[in-house]
Protein backbone atom coordinates (compact mmCIF):
# COMPACT_ATOMS: atom_id res chain seq x y z
CA UNK A 1 0.00 0.00 0.00
CA UNK A 2 1.37 3.14 -0.79
CA UNK A 3 1.49 5.88 1.60
CA UNK A 4 0.06 9.22 1.37
CA UNK A 5 -0.69 12.58 3.35
CA UNK A 6 -0.85 11.95 7.15
CA UNK A 7 0.53 8.99 6.93
CA UNK A 8 3.41 9.69 4.23
CA UNK A 9 4.66 12.09 6.68
CA UNK A 10 4.47 10.31 10.03
CA UNK A 11 6.40 7.83 8.26
CA UNK A 12 9.66 10.46 8.18
CA UNK A 13 9.63 10.52 11.84
CA UNK A 14 9.25 6.81 12.30
CA UNK A 15 12.62 5.05 13.68
CA UNK A 16 13.62 1.62 14.03
CA UNK A 17 14.80 0.79 17.73
CA UNK A 18 16.24 -2.29 18.09
CA UNK A 19 14.56 -5.22 19.28
CA UNK A 20 16.95 -6.47 22.06
CA UNK A 21 20.98 -6.62 23.33
CA UNK A 22 21.59 -3.45 24.58
CA UNK A 23 24.63 -1.59 25.75
CA UNK A 24 23.14 0.74 28.36
CA UNK A 25 25.12 4.15 29.27
CA UNK A 26 23.92 6.18 32.07
CA UNK A 27 22.65 9.91 32.94
CA UNK A 28 25.10 12.43 34.95
CA UNK A 29 21.73 13.91 36.45
CA UNK A 30 19.44 11.11 36.36
CA UNK A 31 21.92 9.01 38.54
CA UNK A 32 22.24 11.76 41.07
CA UNK A 33 18.42 12.93 40.98
CA UNK A 34 16.43 10.27 39.60
CA UNK A 35 18.20 6.80 41.08
CA UNK A 36 15.01 5.02 41.05
CA UNK A 37 14.48 5.66 37.52
CA UNK A 38 17.32 4.00 36.07
CA UNK A 39 16.51 0.84 38.32
CA UNK A 40 13.28 0.92 37.31
CA UNK A 41 14.36 0.94 33.57
CA UNK A 42 16.52 -2.34 34.05
CA UNK A 43 14.16 -4.04 36.27
CA UNK A 44 11.32 -3.35 33.76
CA UNK A 45 13.48 -4.72 30.60
CA UNK A 46 14.88 -7.61 32.40
CA UNK A 47 12.37 -8.52 34.12
CA UNK A 48 8.74 -7.78 32.43
CA UNK A 49 10.31 -7.85 28.85
CA UNK A 50 13.24 -10.71 29.05
CA UNK A 51 15.74 -8.85 27.54
CA UNK A 52 19.35 -8.70 27.01
CA UNK A 53 20.79 -4.91 28.67
CA UNK A 54 24.59 -4.66 29.49
CA UNK A 55 26.06 -1.90 31.56
CA UNK A 56 29.85 -1.53 31.72
CA UNK A 57 31.90 -0.35 35.13
CA UNK A 58 34.25 1.45 33.10
CA UNK A 59 31.90 3.14 30.92
CA UNK A 60 31.58 7.24 31.80
CA UNK A 61 30.36 10.38 31.45
CA UNK A 62 29.85 11.50 26.91
CA UNK A 63 30.69 14.93 28.77
CA UNK A 64 27.62 16.31 27.35
CA UNK A 65 27.34 18.87 30.32
CA UNK A 66 31.00 20.15 29.87
CA UNK A 67 30.76 20.17 26.45
CA UNK A 68 27.59 22.32 26.18
CA UNK A 69 29.08 24.30 29.09
CA UNK A 70 31.76 24.39 26.50
CA UNK A 71 34.90 23.69 29.06
CA UNK A 72 35.18 20.14 26.87
CA UNK A 73 36.35 20.99 22.99
CA UNK A 74 34.40 18.62 20.34
CA UNK A 75 37.54 16.68 19.76
CA UNK A 76 37.52 15.75 23.45
CA UNK A 77 34.06 14.94 23.46
CA UNK A 78 33.97 13.12 20.37
CA UNK A 79 36.65 10.78 21.72
CA UNK A 80 35.06 10.01 24.82
CA UNK A 81 31.84 9.00 22.54
CA UNK A 82 34.48 6.83 20.38
CA UNK A 83 35.79 4.95 23.75
CA UNK A 84 31.88 4.69 24.79
CA UNK A 85 31.73 2.50 21.21
CA UNK A 86 34.53 0.65 22.00
CA UNK A 87 33.62 -0.74 25.45
CA UNK A 88 30.25 -1.45 23.41
CA UNK A 89 32.28 -3.05 20.60
CA UNK A 90 34.52 -5.02 23.12
CA UNK A 91 31.54 -6.09 25.23
CA UNK A 92 29.78 -7.71 21.58
CA UNK A 93 26.83 -5.33 21.46
CA UNK A 94 25.69 -3.21 18.77
CA UNK A 95 22.66 -1.27 19.89
CA UNK A 96 23.81 1.55 22.02
CA UNK A 97 20.81 2.76 24.75
CA UNK A 98 21.57 6.16 26.43
CA UNK A 99 19.65 7.48 29.15
CA UNK A 100 19.91 10.92 29.06
CA UNK A 101 18.63 13.03 26.19
CA UNK A 102 21.95 15.11 25.79
CA UNK A 103 23.88 11.95 25.62
CA UNK A 104 21.28 10.95 22.92
CA UNK A 105 22.08 14.32 20.99
CA UNK A 106 25.53 14.31 21.11
CA UNK A 107 26.11 10.78 19.79
CA UNK A 108 23.92 11.33 16.90
CA UNK A 109 25.44 14.71 16.37
CA UNK A 110 28.93 12.79 15.89
CA UNK A 111 27.79 10.28 14.30
CA UNK A 112 26.11 13.14 11.76
CA UNK A 113 29.36 14.82 12.02
CA UNK A 114 31.41 11.69 10.74
CA UNK A 115 28.72 11.21 8.26
CA UNK A 116 29.50 14.45 6.44
CA UNK A 117 33.47 15.23 7.36
CA UNK A 118 34.96 11.20 7.15
CA UNK A 119 38.53 13.12 7.84
CA UNK A 120 36.77 13.65 11.30
CA UNK A 121 36.24 10.41 12.42
CA UNK A 122 39.88 9.19 11.31
CA UNK A 123 41.33 11.90 13.43
CA UNK A 124 39.15 10.54 16.29
CA UNK A 125 40.11 6.95 15.49
CA UNK A 126 43.46 8.11 15.66
CA UNK A 127 42.85 9.42 18.88
CA UNK A 128 41.56 6.86 20.90
CA UNK A 129 44.05 4.55 19.31
CA UNK A 130 47.37 7.20 21.37
CA UNK A 131 44.78 7.14 23.96
CA UNK A 132 43.70 4.21 24.96
CA UNK A 133 44.88 1.57 22.49
CA UNK A 134 40.94 0.75 21.88
CA UNK A 135 38.96 0.67 18.45
CA UNK A 136 35.50 0.75 17.90
CA UNK A 137 32.52 -0.20 15.51
CA UNK A 138 29.65 2.86 15.05
CA UNK A 139 26.79 1.33 16.72
CA UNK A 140 24.26 -0.35 14.44
CA UNK A 141 21.34 1.31 16.54
CA UNK A 142 21.21 4.26 19.01
CA UNK A 143 17.75 4.71 20.97
CA UNK A 144 17.19 6.70 23.78
CA UNK A 145 16.27 4.70 26.64
CA UNK A 146 12.58 6.27 26.43
CA UNK A 147 13.07 4.88 22.54
CA UNK A 148 12.60 1.63 24.14
CA UNK A 149 9.67 2.27 26.55
CA UNK A 150 8.06 2.89 23.79
CA UNK A 151 8.62 0.27 21.30
CA UNK A 152 7.10 -1.94 24.30
CA UNK A 153 4.58 1.18 25.85
CA UNK A 154 1.63 -1.95 24.43
CA UNK A 155 3.68 -4.97 26.50
CA UNK A 156 3.78 -2.60 29.61
CA UNK A 157 0.24 -1.58 29.31
CA UNK A 158 -1.05 -5.37 28.83
CA UNK A 159 1.12 -5.93 32.55
CA UNK A 160 -0.34 -2.98 34.18
CA UNK A 161 -2.18 -2.82 37.17
CA UNK A 162 -3.64 0.95 36.72
CA UNK A 163 -4.15 3.10 33.97
CA UNK A 164 -3.78 7.48 33.60
CA UNK A 165 -7.58 7.59 34.24
CA UNK A 166 -9.58 9.28 37.37
CA UNK A 167 -11.02 7.01 39.41
CA UNK A 168 -13.93 8.62 40.16
CA UNK A 169 -14.90 10.31 36.88
CA UNK A 170 -13.53 7.34 34.64
CA UNK A 171 -12.16 9.85 32.53
CA UNK A 172 -8.48 10.26 31.21
CA UNK A 173 -6.14 12.53 32.95
CA UNK A 174 -4.60 15.45 31.69
CA UNK A 175 -0.61 15.00 30.86
CA UNK A 176 1.61 17.71 29.70
CA UNK A 177 4.29 16.06 27.96
CA UNK A 178 8.02 17.97 27.53
CA UNK A 179 10.65 15.82 25.34
CA UNK A 180 13.66 17.91 25.73
CA UNK A 181 15.56 20.16 23.51
CA UNK A 182 18.26 17.98 22.16
CA UNK A 183 16.06 14.88 21.54
CA UNK A 184 14.80 16.22 18.10
CA UNK A 185 15.53 19.71 17.68
CA UNK A 186 18.79 19.29 16.47
CA UNK A 187 17.90 16.50 14.37
CA UNK A 188 14.06 15.46 14.22
CA UNK A 189 14.13 12.77 12.22
CA UNK A 190 16.26 10.71 14.90
CA UNK A 191 13.15 11.39 17.39
CA UNK A 192 9.89 9.85 17.30
CA UNK A 193 8.00 12.22 16.06
CA UNK A 194 10.22 15.31 15.41
CA UNK A 195 10.33 18.23 17.07
CA UNK A 196 7.13 19.41 16.66
CA UNK A 197 4.81 16.95 16.73
CA UNK A 198 6.94 14.16 19.25
CA UNK A 199 5.31 11.10 20.16
CA UNK A 200 7.66 9.28 22.17
CA UNK A 201 6.14 10.06 25.55
CA UNK A 202 2.60 11.08 23.40
CA UNK A 203 2.64 6.78 22.44
CA UNK A 204 3.15 6.49 26.44
CA UNK A 205 0.00 8.23 27.22
CA UNK A 206 -2.34 7.09 24.85
CA UNK A 207 -1.08 3.32 25.37
CA UNK A 208 -1.58 3.86 29.44
CA UNK A 209 -5.40 5.22 29.22
CA UNK A 210 -4.43 9.35 29.29
CA UNK A 211 -5.20 12.18 27.36
CA UNK A 212 -1.85 14.48 26.12
CA UNK A 213 -2.63 18.21 26.59
CA UNK A 214 -1.45 20.55 23.45
CA UNK A 215 -0.55 23.71 25.24
CA UNK A 216 1.10 27.23 23.38
CA UNK A 217 4.56 26.47 25.43
CA UNK A 218 4.75 22.62 24.90
CA UNK A 219 7.96 22.79 22.68
CA UNK A 220 9.88 25.77 24.92
CA UNK A 221 12.80 24.28 26.65
CA UNK A 222 12.67 23.71 30.50
CA UNK A 223 15.49 26.24 30.75
CA UNK A 224 18.47 24.01 32.06
CA UNK A 225 20.89 26.06 29.14
CA UNK A 226 23.87 24.34 30.82
CA UNK A 227 25.99 27.22 32.28
CA UNK A 228 22.19 28.83 32.52
CA UNK A 229 21.80 26.77 35.37
CA UNK A 230 25.44 25.70 36.54
CA UNK A 231 26.38 29.12 37.54
CA UNK A 232 24.27 30.77 40.21
CA UNK A 233 24.10 34.36 38.76
CA UNK A 234 22.72 32.78 35.08
CA UNK A 235 19.63 31.23 37.30
CA UNK A 236 17.02 33.77 36.12
CA UNK A 237 17.01 32.45 32.21
CA UNK A 238 16.33 28.95 33.91
CA UNK A 239 13.97 29.54 36.29
CA UNK A 240 12.36 31.75 33.77
CA UNK A 241 12.20 29.56 30.68
CA UNK A 242 9.99 26.84 33.48
CA UNK A 243 7.80 29.91 34.41
CA UNK A 244 6.79 30.31 31.01
CA UNK A 245 5.63 27.28 30.66
CA UNK A 246 4.17 26.52 34.01
CA UNK A 247 2.25 29.98 33.19
CA UNK A 248 0.90 28.59 29.11
CA UNK A 249 0.04 25.22 30.73
CA UNK A 250 -1.94 26.52 33.75
CA UNK A 251 -5.25 26.73 32.28
CA UNK A 252 -5.76 23.51 31.08
CA UNK A 253 -4.98 21.78 34.44
CA UNK A 254 -2.69 19.11 34.19
CA UNK A 255 -2.85 16.39 36.18
CA UNK A 256 1.20 15.50 36.02
CA UNK A 257 3.48 16.25 33.53
CA UNK A 258 5.60 13.71 31.78
CA UNK A 259 9.35 14.29 30.75
CA UNK A 260 11.86 12.06 28.75
CA UNK A 261 14.86 14.14 29.89
CA UNK A 262 16.95 13.88 32.78
CA UNK A 263 17.29 17.38 33.70
CA UNK A 264 14.12 18.58 32.49
CA UNK A 265 12.08 16.67 35.84
CA UNK A 266 14.39 18.34 37.98
CA UNK A 267 13.76 21.79 36.92
CA UNK A 268 10.27 21.55 36.44
CA UNK A 269 10.26 20.06 40.07
CA UNK A 270 12.52 21.95 41.89
CA UNK A 271 11.36 25.57 39.76
CA UNK A 272 7.72 25.02 41.27
CA UNK A 273 9.40 24.87 44.76
CA UNK A 274 11.13 28.05 44.27
CA UNK A 275 8.56 30.14 42.33
CA UNK A 276 6.47 28.80 44.92
CA UNK A 277 8.32 30.47 47.61
CA UNK A 278 10.01 33.77 46.01
CA UNK A 279 6.26 34.80 44.13
CA UNK A 280 3.88 32.94 46.21
CA UNK A 281 2.63 30.94 43.18
CA UNK A 282 1.19 27.59 42.94
CA UNK A 283 0.16 25.29 40.00
CA UNK A 284 -1.54 22.20 41.41
CA UNK A 285 -4.91 21.89 43.34
CA UNK A 286 -4.81 23.36 47.20
CA UNK A 287 -1.45 24.75 47.04
CA UNK A 288 0.35 21.65 45.90
CA UNK A 289 2.43 21.68 42.54
CA UNK A 290 1.83 20.14 39.60
CA UNK A 291 3.37 16.25 39.63
CA UNK A 292 6.15 16.29 37.35
CA UNK A 293 7.38 12.27 36.71
CA UNK A 294 9.71 10.44 34.34
CA UNK A 295 8.92 8.00 31.73
CA UNK A 296 10.63 5.17 33.57
CA UNK A 297 9.04 6.13 36.97
CA UNK A 298 5.35 5.78 35.56
CA UNK A 299 5.87 2.86 33.65
CA UNK A 300 6.26 1.41 37.31
CA UNK A 301 3.63 3.25 38.36
CA UNK A 302 1.24 1.32 35.67
CA UNK A 303 2.79 -2.10 36.36
CA UNK A 304 2.45 -1.38 40.54
CA UNK A 305 5.47 -1.17 41.72
CA UNK A 306 5.77 0.61 45.05
CA UNK A 307 6.23 4.06 44.52
CA UNK A 308 9.20 4.97 47.28
CA UNK A 309 11.03 1.99 45.02
CA UNK A 310 10.63 4.58 41.93
CA UNK A 311 11.92 7.43 44.01
CA UNK A 312 8.63 9.55 44.12
CA UNK A 313 10.20 10.78 47.42
CA UNK A 314 12.71 12.31 46.27
CA UNK A 315 10.47 15.01 44.26
CA UNK A 316 9.70 18.14 45.59
CA UNK A 317 6.34 18.45 44.36
CA UNK A 318 4.29 15.34 45.68
CA UNK A 319 3.35 12.78 43.45
CA UNK A 320 0.57 11.67 46.04
CA UNK A 321 -2.67 13.49 44.61
CA UNK A 322 -1.81 12.02 41.14
CA UNK A 323 -1.63 8.56 42.54
CA UNK A 324 -5.12 8.83 44.49
CA UNK A 325 -6.73 10.29 41.61
CA UNK A 326 -5.78 7.09 39.83
CA UNK A 327 -6.41 4.66 43.19
CA UNK A 328 -2.79 3.54 43.08
CA UNK A 329 -1.82 2.12 47.03
CA UNK A 330 0.74 3.49 48.69
CA UNK A 331 1.75 3.46 52.63
CA UNK A 332 2.75 7.05 53.45
CA UNK A 333 4.63 5.72 56.13
CA UNK A 334 7.53 3.70 54.76
CA UNK A 335 7.82 7.16 52.28
CA UNK A 336 11.49 7.75 53.84
CA UNK A 337 12.14 4.67 54.89
CA UNK A 338 15.77 2.84 54.31
CA UNK A 339 15.89 -0.45 52.40
CA UNK A 340 15.73 -2.21 55.76
CA UNK A 341 12.33 -0.43 56.93
CA UNK A 342 14.20 1.96 58.95
CA UNK A 343 12.99 5.44 59.04
CA UNK A 344 14.98 8.19 58.12
CA UNK A 345 12.92 11.19 59.98
CA UNK A 346 11.20 13.42 57.26
CA UNK A 347 12.34 16.56 55.23
CA UNK A 348 11.29 19.91 56.58
CA UNK A 349 8.53 21.50 54.61
CA UNK A 350 8.66 24.64 52.22
CA UNK A 351 7.12 27.44 53.48
CA UNK A 352 4.57 28.27 50.57
CA UNK A 353 4.43 25.07 48.56
CA UNK A 354 1.69 22.56 49.95
CA UNK A 355 3.34 19.03 50.20
CA UNK A 356 2.39 15.65 51.75
CA UNK A 357 4.97 14.13 53.66
CA UNK B 1 36.98 29.69 11.01
CA UNK B 2 37.82 26.10 11.00
CA UNK B 3 35.77 24.73 13.65
CA UNK B 4 33.38 22.15 11.84
CA UNK B 5 30.45 23.86 13.65
CA UNK B 6 30.61 26.86 11.88
CA UNK B 7 30.29 24.64 8.41
CA UNK B 8 27.58 22.86 9.84
CA UNK B 9 26.03 26.19 11.65
CA UNK B 10 26.40 28.65 8.50
CA UNK B 11 24.97 28.26 5.03
CA UNK B 12 23.93 31.79 3.74
CA UNK B 13 22.18 33.42 6.64
CA UNK B 14 18.74 35.28 5.03
CA UNK B 15 18.20 37.38 8.29
CA UNK B 16 14.57 36.13 8.66
CA UNK B 17 14.49 36.79 12.31
CA UNK B 18 13.05 33.20 13.27
CA UNK B 19 15.94 32.11 15.49
CA UNK B 20 15.44 35.07 17.62
CA UNK B 21 11.50 34.39 17.67
CA UNK B 22 11.94 31.18 18.79
CA UNK B 23 15.04 31.54 20.67
CA UNK B 24 15.08 30.98 24.82
CA UNK B 25 17.42 33.19 25.62
CA UNK B 26 16.16 36.10 23.59
CA UNK B 27 13.35 36.24 25.61
CA UNK B 28 15.08 36.29 28.79
CA UNK B 29 18.24 38.78 27.61
CA UNK B 30 19.10 41.31 25.62
CA UNK B 31 20.45 38.81 22.41
CA UNK B 32 19.70 38.68 19.50
CA UNK B 33 21.01 35.53 17.20
CA UNK B 34 19.89 37.09 13.88
CA UNK B 35 22.01 39.65 14.40
CA UNK B 36 24.91 38.02 15.37
CA UNK B 37 24.92 35.31 13.05
CA UNK B 38 24.95 38.52 9.92
CA UNK B 39 27.73 40.02 12.14
CA UNK B 40 29.49 36.47 11.61
CA UNK B 41 28.78 36.35 7.79
CA UNK B 42 30.32 39.85 7.02
CA UNK B 43 33.52 38.33 8.45
CA UNK B 44 34.44 41.39 9.98
CA UNK B 45 37.63 40.69 12.52
CA UNK B 46 37.25 43.92 14.24
CA UNK B 47 33.19 43.51 14.96
CA UNK B 48 34.09 39.35 15.56
CA UNK B 49 36.84 39.87 17.98
CA UNK B 50 34.52 42.47 19.89
CA UNK B 51 31.82 39.95 19.98
CA UNK B 52 34.19 36.96 21.48
CA UNK B 53 35.00 39.69 24.50
CA UNK B 54 31.03 40.39 24.69
CA UNK B 55 28.74 39.04 27.01
CA UNK B 56 26.61 38.34 23.93
CA UNK B 57 28.13 35.16 23.01
CA UNK B 58 27.12 33.87 26.33
CA UNK B 59 23.70 34.56 26.59
CA UNK B 60 22.50 31.19 24.50
CA UNK B 61 21.23 28.44 26.27
CA UNK B 62 22.29 25.58 23.69
CA UNK B 63 18.97 24.07 23.60
CA UNK B 64 19.16 24.39 19.57
CA UNK B 65 15.36 25.11 19.40
CA UNK B 66 17.07 27.45 16.72
CA UNK B 67 18.02 24.69 14.55
CA UNK B 68 14.58 23.24 14.25
CA UNK B 69 12.85 26.27 12.78
CA UNK B 70 15.82 28.19 10.60
CA UNK B 71 14.14 27.65 7.14
CA UNK B 72 18.42 27.36 5.87
CA UNK B 73 19.08 24.54 8.23
CA UNK B 74 21.32 26.79 10.10
CA UNK B 75 22.19 26.42 14.03
CA UNK B 76 23.40 29.69 15.31
CA UNK B 77 24.01 27.40 18.36
CA UNK B 78 26.34 26.03 16.76
CA UNK B 79 28.11 29.30 15.78
CA UNK B 80 28.22 30.20 19.62
CA UNK B 81 29.80 27.01 20.51
CA UNK B 82 32.83 27.84 17.98
CA UNK B 83 32.85 31.12 18.90
CA UNK B 84 33.34 30.39 22.84
CA UNK B 85 36.01 28.05 22.06
CA UNK B 86 37.46 30.80 19.85
CA UNK B 87 37.11 32.95 23.05
CA UNK B 88 38.46 30.75 25.12
CA UNK B 89 41.55 29.88 23.24
CA UNK B 90 42.48 33.49 22.93
CA UNK B 91 41.69 34.42 26.62
CA UNK B 92 38.88 36.91 25.75
CA UNK B 93 36.41 35.13 27.83
CA UNK B 94 37.89 37.36 30.68
CA UNK B 95 36.67 40.65 29.15
CA UNK B 96 32.87 39.74 30.25
CA UNK B 97 31.17 38.81 33.10
CA UNK B 98 29.49 36.28 31.89
CA UNK B 99 32.52 34.58 30.34
CA UNK B 100 34.60 34.66 33.38
CA UNK B 101 32.09 31.87 34.65
CA UNK B 102 34.12 29.84 32.76
CA UNK B 103 36.00 29.26 35.47
CA UNK B 104 33.37 28.04 37.77
CA UNK B 105 32.15 25.42 35.10
CA UNK B 106 35.56 24.12 34.75
CA UNK B 107 36.03 23.53 38.65
CA UNK B 108 33.02 21.90 39.20
CA UNK B 109 31.87 19.91 35.74
CA UNK B 110 35.27 19.86 34.60
CA UNK B 111 36.83 18.43 37.66
CA UNK B 112 34.04 16.13 38.37
CA UNK B 113 34.81 14.27 34.76
CA UNK B 114 38.31 14.07 35.39
CA UNK B 115 37.75 12.84 39.11
CA UNK B 116 34.34 10.92 38.87
CA UNK B 117 33.68 10.14 35.16
CA UNK B 118 30.53 11.95 35.58
CA UNK B 119 29.65 15.98 34.89
CA UNK B 120 28.10 15.88 38.09
CA UNK B 121 29.42 15.09 41.86
CA UNK B 122 26.39 14.31 44.29
CA UNK B 123 28.29 16.28 47.27
CA UNK B 124 28.94 18.75 44.90
CA UNK B 125 25.72 19.57 44.14
CA UNK B 126 24.00 20.39 47.85
CA UNK B 127 21.75 23.37 48.52
CA UNK B 128 24.84 25.61 49.71
CA UNK B 129 25.46 26.66 45.89
CA UNK B 130 21.69 24.92 44.58
CA UNK B 131 19.02 26.81 47.46
CA UNK B 132 16.19 26.00 44.76
CA UNK B 133 16.99 22.52 45.32
CA UNK B 134 14.43 22.82 48.64
CA UNK B 135 14.37 21.02 51.71
CA UNK B 136 13.53 17.64 50.26
CA UNK B 137 17.29 17.72 48.95
CA UNK B 138 18.69 18.84 52.31
CA UNK B 139 17.19 15.21 53.37
CA UNK B 140 18.39 13.38 50.67
CA UNK B 141 22.40 14.90 51.15
CA UNK B 142 21.71 14.44 54.53
CA UNK B 143 20.72 10.19 53.82
CA UNK B 144 22.51 10.12 49.99
CA UNK B 145 24.00 6.34 51.71
CA UNK B 146 20.72 5.12 52.95
CA UNK B 147 18.28 7.46 49.87
CA UNK B 148 20.31 5.19 47.16
CA UNK B 149 20.69 2.25 48.66
CA UNK B 150 17.08 1.87 48.37
CA UNK B 151 16.65 2.99 44.95
CA UNK B 152 19.23 0.51 43.38
CA UNK B 153 22.64 2.45 44.00
CA UNK B 154 26.11 1.48 43.94
CA UNK B 155 27.38 4.69 45.66
CA UNK B 156 31.55 4.74 45.49
CA UNK B 157 30.91 1.12 44.95
CA UNK B 158 33.21 -1.84 42.84
CA UNK B 159 31.55 -2.85 39.43
CA UNK B 160 28.73 -1.31 37.30
CA UNK B 161 25.73 0.36 38.65
CA UNK B 162 24.28 3.88 39.56
CA UNK B 163 26.88 6.43 41.08
CA UNK B 164 29.47 3.23 41.33
CA UNK B 165 33.48 4.59 41.44
CA UNK B 166 34.32 4.77 38.70
CA UNK B 167 37.80 2.29 37.73
CA UNK B 168 41.07 4.56 38.35
CA UNK B 169 42.31 2.87 34.89
CA UNK B 170 39.02 4.42 33.57
CA UNK B 171 39.47 7.68 34.52
CA UNK B 172 43.14 7.50 33.66
CA UNK B 173 41.72 6.81 29.81
CA UNK B 174 39.51 10.16 29.97
CA UNK B 175 42.60 11.65 31.57
CA UNK B 176 44.54 10.56 28.52
CA UNK B 177 42.02 11.60 26.15
CA UNK B 178 42.09 15.35 27.75
CA UNK B 179 45.42 15.60 27.00
CA UNK B 180 45.69 14.31 23.69
CA UNK B 181 42.54 16.14 22.44
CA UNK B 182 43.51 19.50 23.43
CA UNK B 183 41.04 19.02 26.52
CA UNK B 184 43.95 19.46 29.37
CA UNK B 185 45.02 22.78 27.05
CA UNK B 186 41.60 24.22 27.46
CA UNK B 187 41.50 23.79 30.76
CA UNK B 188 44.97 25.24 31.48
CA UNK B 189 44.03 28.31 29.52
CA UNK B 190 41.10 28.92 31.20
CA UNK B 191 42.74 28.97 34.38
CA UNK B 192 46.10 30.97 33.12
CA UNK B 193 43.28 33.81 32.22
CA UNK B 194 41.15 33.79 34.78
CA UNK B 195 44.28 33.95 37.04
CA UNK B 196 45.58 36.86 35.19
CA UNK B 197 42.16 38.45 35.59
CA UNK B 198 42.01 38.05 38.82
CA UNK B 199 45.09 40.09 39.57
CA UNK B 200 43.90 42.68 37.61
CA UNK B 201 40.11 42.60 39.61
CA UNK B 202 42.28 42.62 43.00
CA UNK B 203 40.23 39.69 43.86
CA UNK B 204 42.00 36.08 45.69
CA UNK B 205 41.77 33.51 43.52
CA UNK B 206 43.55 30.20 45.44
CA UNK B 207 42.50 26.31 44.04
CA UNK B 208 38.61 24.78 44.55
CA UNK B 209 36.17 26.97 45.16
CA UNK B 210 36.22 28.48 48.40
CA UNK B 211 38.08 31.73 47.47
CA UNK B 212 36.81 35.42 46.49
CA UNK B 213 37.20 35.39 42.59
CA UNK B 214 35.20 32.07 42.08
CA UNK B 215 32.26 33.49 44.57
CA UNK B 216 32.34 36.63 42.68
CA UNK B 217 31.91 35.09 39.47
CA UNK B 218 29.72 32.88 40.35
CA UNK B 219 27.13 35.05 42.09
CA UNK B 220 27.72 38.18 40.63
CA UNK B 221 24.74 39.66 38.13
CA UNK B 222 25.37 43.20 37.18
CA UNK B 223 22.08 43.37 36.42
CA UNK B 224 22.67 44.51 32.45
CA UNK B 225 22.05 41.54 31.24
CA UNK B 226 18.03 40.71 30.85
CA UNK B 227 15.25 42.59 28.93
CA UNK B 228 13.68 45.19 30.36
Amino acid sequence: MKAEGKQAIWKEYQKEIADDKYFYVRSCVRQNFFPGSETTFLRILREELGKDIYEHACHTTCTGIGYHGDIVPVDTMMTVVARQFAMMTEAGYENLVPSCITSFGIYTEVMDTWHHFPETEQKVRDYLWKATGREFQIPKNLAHASDIVFKFRKEIAAKAKYQLINKETGKPLKVVEHIGCHYAKMFPDKGIGGAEYPYVLTGMIEEWGGEVIDYPERRHCCGFGFRQYLVQANRGYSMSCSHKKFESMKPYQPDLILTNCPGCPMFLDKWQYAIAELEGKTYGANGQGIPVFTYEELAGLMLGYNPWDLGLQMHQVSCEPLMDKIGIEYNSETKYHDKNGNSLGVPEKPTVLKVSL
Amino acid sequence: MQDVRFQEGLKACINCGTCTAICAAASFYNYDPRSLVDTIQRRDDDEIIELLKSETIWYCGECMSCKTRCPRGNTPGLVIMALRAMSQDLGYFVESEKGRQQLAIKRTVGQWILDHGYCLYLEGVGTNLHPEQGPIWDFIQKNWKETFERLGGNYKGEGPGILRKIPEEALDEIRKIFDITGGTERYENIEKFSKLKAQELNLELKDGIDNEYFRHIYSNNNQSHERE
